[in-house]
């Protein structure tokens, strides 16, 4: 097993070079001069132009400028905000629990519904629960977000009352952040009815996030569960008058858990890049509309930065699937 | 349960735990999170709306609801008779806020106004890079050119010493860059080795006191309670960041905030029916243009110009374009300024005399480029469909128009040749309030491959604003910028095309809540019911 994540790892170093050099290399490659952006409408002059040029090493070579870049990387300088001025790192830091606590909610919910709806459907193929189920995974799948999310809040926020529009918390709560995770902290702090309310303002956006993993899941499983069930094994199974919830729950769900998994790691992978749509209708301080906002303003340390670290996140996750195949199946880590 | 509910509930379990949220709390649905709080570095008005309204005070103010100036820190200003120097007298016992990491020793005195522009303007000043300082603002006023010096008579007296006689000077210095900082704020963060403090958990002498800020989740402020001023109406001022316009309108009407920020267009008929919400309107400090090339033929002819203003459908613009959050533009400036000369006529829409007189010119088949902008702005929130109402009406008179864009950055640069190929869609937003800064800036010659997209540059009007600009008094100058504008009108320079109009939906137990002419979100004097 070391082995196995040893050998992992090491494929690490050259996709993690390769994600600097095209997270560095992709902003540029877009038309538009951050300093004029910057300027906007009212512009500057000439002289100006060229010192905010030196400023930012603009005049220096693209390759010194990339090697600054990539040494900084190294030691965890990913450089400041031309728009903040604070460091990428620090507010990279101070967003990512947002998107990771409601990216994992999102989760929770997509695999909590959708892995037995998958089986159900797949049990009862064909079947009724099977067609309605199948058919509003391709409803939920083919929805727009924006719109789900909208719908959402005027049936749930504004005409039943039952939720709050937007935010992470009720805004008569007020304590310091210590984790950046807002169950946690409103729990820390002691106040009544704080964990109720960041609960309250999880529902809609991680049903809104979840519903296309929760559409996927269900729909993986159920073909997974499919083409398990019509293994030999399984006839063997039921020739010996197993029971069929031992057939179905133990022996079918976890061969058919491989590619549902592989699914999940890469829904999970999509959501910690930041759910663009989902974060800006919630006003949820994520990391996808600040990483849009930068691309717009051409903030090049942060659109560089924020790529290279939510790859590192993904590569972490891939990593943590790859060994949980190895869990699930001892032959893929043999191999 | 609401948010008020909560509000009334929570209170008695809040006052327990520190720092806690004030009953009387005002709620403002902001648009995005502000870039930072020192509004010397920064450009866009959620950033002012953010910091400088509520945390600081500047020298003079701009009363609220108008573009009139007013003392601020200031109580009174002199200005020598040569108008190169102008003498500002300080308030006294004005108190500056303190945090968990400062309580000011002394009052506000003339190091604090000097440290705010020297560190802008003095390559010297340690603050000067400090937060990657690129001071947008003092060098697009001119400032560096400007300032020949700032003298301290004494604790309480200021003196500007400027390189020519400029009479906007007074208006710049209500400017949000203008904004007064503390020198012993400074000096005490530059000690600790964290000088970025400054701009991220500001200091200052205004109505609210910064209290705390989660990026794009919420702002927190308290009630400033020794304000030199009139103390704010409400204890607590909270801005929550909603990024989402739709999602603003329904937290205005789930009572989940007070006031919010530029709704929809679509929606404003909707609450306008709706009795929970009140909703204000204003027009905007701005105006949006098309400005030809006035250097290249035939477009250096100014009656083919005027041929070709009479040929836009405005009205059809601001239907649809704006769809009714505009008003016509007629004038370079905005009807809310000052010296807004409102004797004049616009073009009338008429393709036929259009016709007419571009045939009376000699020019037929005539082809030509419309640049549309990229991006959204108030005075623009569709330059494309702008664009394409254009080109049909230009059609209707035998114009053949290609429109082209680039991105932005390309746009703003690329848009300022001088042999630029075509007309060009753009605006401007006031900063000041004075007609200088539309006029000189956008249509001034020393703009020209610059702001001044038209390239235009015309001797009587270089004049006429050139004279107004020195003249020490708002009643002499009127007249000069009137007169100004009728020859704007004749020499056509631009199409006017429309002001936008601002619209702050609210609810109505907001009290006393009042448009800014200037753009900005003010919450000072707002109480609630």
């Amino acid at each position: 097993m070391l082995k196995y994540l040893g050998s992992r790892l090491l494929t690490f170093i050259p996709t993690f070079i390769g994600v600097t050099l095209i997270s560095f290399a992709f902003i540029r490659v877009l038309p538009g001069d951050p300093i004029i952006v910057m300027a906007g409408e009212r512009g500057m002059t000439e002289e100006r132009y060229q010192e905010l040029t030196e400023q930012f090493g603009f005049d220096r070579p693209i390759y010194e400028q990339f090697w600054d870049y990539f040494t900084g990387v190294l030691q965890g300088d990913l450089g400041d905000s031309f728009v903040t001025k604070r460091p990428v790192w620090d507010e990279f830091f101070a967003l990512f629990p947002a998107t990771l606590e409601l990216a994992f909610c999102a989760m929770v919910f997509a695999v909590v519904m959708g892995l037995p709806a998958g089986v159900i459907a797949a049990v009862n193929r064909g079947k009724f629960f099977d067609r309605a189920l199948m058919s509003s995974a391709l409803v939920g799948y083919s929805m727009p977000i924006f719109w789900w999310a909208l719908l959402l809040i005027i049936v749930f926020s504004g005409n039943l009352g039952w939720t709050p529009v937007s935010g992470r918390i009720d805004l008569v709560y007020y304590f310091p952040n210590s984790t950046g995770f807002m169950l946690i902290d409103s729990l820390m702090s002691g106040q009544k009815g704080a964990f109720a309310s960041a609960v309250r303002h999880l529902v809609l956006p991680a049903i809104v996030l979840g519903t296309i993993p929760l559409a996927v899941i269900a729909r993986q499983t159920r073909s997974a569960m499919l083409e398990v069930l019509g293994e030999d094994y399984i006839r063997t199974a039921r020739a010996k008058g197993m029971s069929p919830g031992r057939i179905n729950g133990i022996h079918a769900l976890r061969n058919a858990l491989i590619p549902v998994i592989t699914v999940i790691g890469l829904s999970v992978g999509t959501l910690l890049g930041g759910a663009i749509l989902t974060e800006t209708i919630f006003s949820w301080p994520g990391i996808g509309k600040w990483m849009l906002d930068s691309i717009f303003r051409r903030d090049y340390p942060v659109v560089q930065g924020g790529l290279l670290l939510t790859a590192v996140m993904v590569m972490v996750v891939n990593l943590t699937v790859d060994v949980l195949y190895g869990v699930i199946n001892p032959k893929i880590r043999k191999r | 349960m609401t948010f008020r509910s909560y509000l009334a509930a929570g209170a008695t379990a809040l006052a327990l735990s520190a720092g806690s949220v004030a009953a009387q709390a005002l709620v403002y649905c902001s648009e995005g999170s502000p870039e930072g709080f020192d509004p010397a570095l920064y450009t866009a008005g959620t950033t002012f709306d953010a910091s400088s309204h509520p945390i600081y005070n500047r020298l003079t103010q701009f009363k609220v609801g108008t573009t009139e100036v007013i003392p601020g820190l200031a109580e009174s200003w002199e200005v020598s008779e040569d108008g190169k120097s102008i003498t500002f007298k300080l308030r006294e016992g004005v108190k500056f806020h303190s945090n968990a990491n400062f309580t000011p020793t002394r009052d506000f005195n003339a190091d604090d106004v000097i440290f705010s522009f020297d560190r802008q303007g003095n390559e010297e000043n340690p603050y000067y890079t400090v937060s990657g300082g690129t001071w947008e603002y003092f060098g697009g006023m001119s400032m560096p050119d400007l300032l020949e010096s700032i003298e301290k008579v004494d604790d309480y007296t200021v003196t500007f010493n400027l390189t020519r006689p400029e009479a906007p000077f007074i208006a710049n210095m209500a400017m949000d860059f203008a904004s007064i900082v503390s020198k012993e704020y400074a000096d005490a963060m530059l000690e600790a080795g964290t000088p970025e403090m400054l701009n991220q958990a500001p200091i200052g002498t205004g109505p609210f006191v910064f209290q705390a800020y989660q990026k794009d989740a919420v702002i927190r402020y308290v009630r400033n309670d020794d304000y030199w001023g009139e103390p704010a109406r409400v204890e607590a001022l909270i801005f929550a960041i909603t990024p989402d316009a739709s999602v603003r309108y329904q937290k205005v009407q789930a009572g989940e905030c007070h006031v919010m920020a530029y709704p929809n267009p679509a929606d404003i008929a909707e609450m306008q029916a709706n009795e929970d919400i009140v909703v204000m309107e204003q027009e905007g400090l701005n105006v949006g243009y098309l400005a030809y090339n006035t250097t290249v033929p035939p477009f250096d002819n100014p009656k083919v110009r005027k041929a070709l203003n009479m040929a836009i459908d405005k009205q059809a613009i601001i239907d649809v374009v704006f769809q009714g959050s505009g008003q016509i533009a007629k004038n370079p400036i905005p009807p809310t300024m000052w010296s807004y000369n409102d004797a004049i006529v616009d073009d009338p829409y008429d393709p036929e005399a259009a016709r007419a007189a571009l045939e009376a010119e000699g020019v037929s088949d005539l082809k030509m480029k419309i640049w549309a902008m990229p991006v959204q702005r108030p005075y623009n929130p569709n330059a494309r469909r702008m664009a394409e109402l254009l080109q049909a009406d230009f059609a209707k008179i035998g114009v053949d128009v290609e429109i082209v864009s680039y991105e932005w950055g390309e746009y703003l640069s690329r848009s300022k040749e001088l042999d630029r190929d075509g007309a060009v869609l753009l605006g401007w937003t006031g900063d000041n309030g004075d007609p200088d800064n539309f006029l000189a800036v956008l249509l001034g010659c020393d703009g020209r491959e610059a702001s001044n997209r038209a390239q235009w540059c015309h001797e009587p009007f270089e004049e006429l604003i050139g004279k107004a600009k020195v003249l020490p008094t708002q009643a002499e100058r009127a007249p000069l910028y009137e007169q100004a504008q009728v020859i704007f009108k004749e020499q056509a320079p631009w199409a006017t095309i429309a002001h936008s109009v601002v619209y702050m939906p609210m609810r109505p137990e907001v009290d006393n809540y009042v448009v800014h002419p200037l753009g900005g979100h003010i919450f000072n004097e707002v109480g609630l019911k």
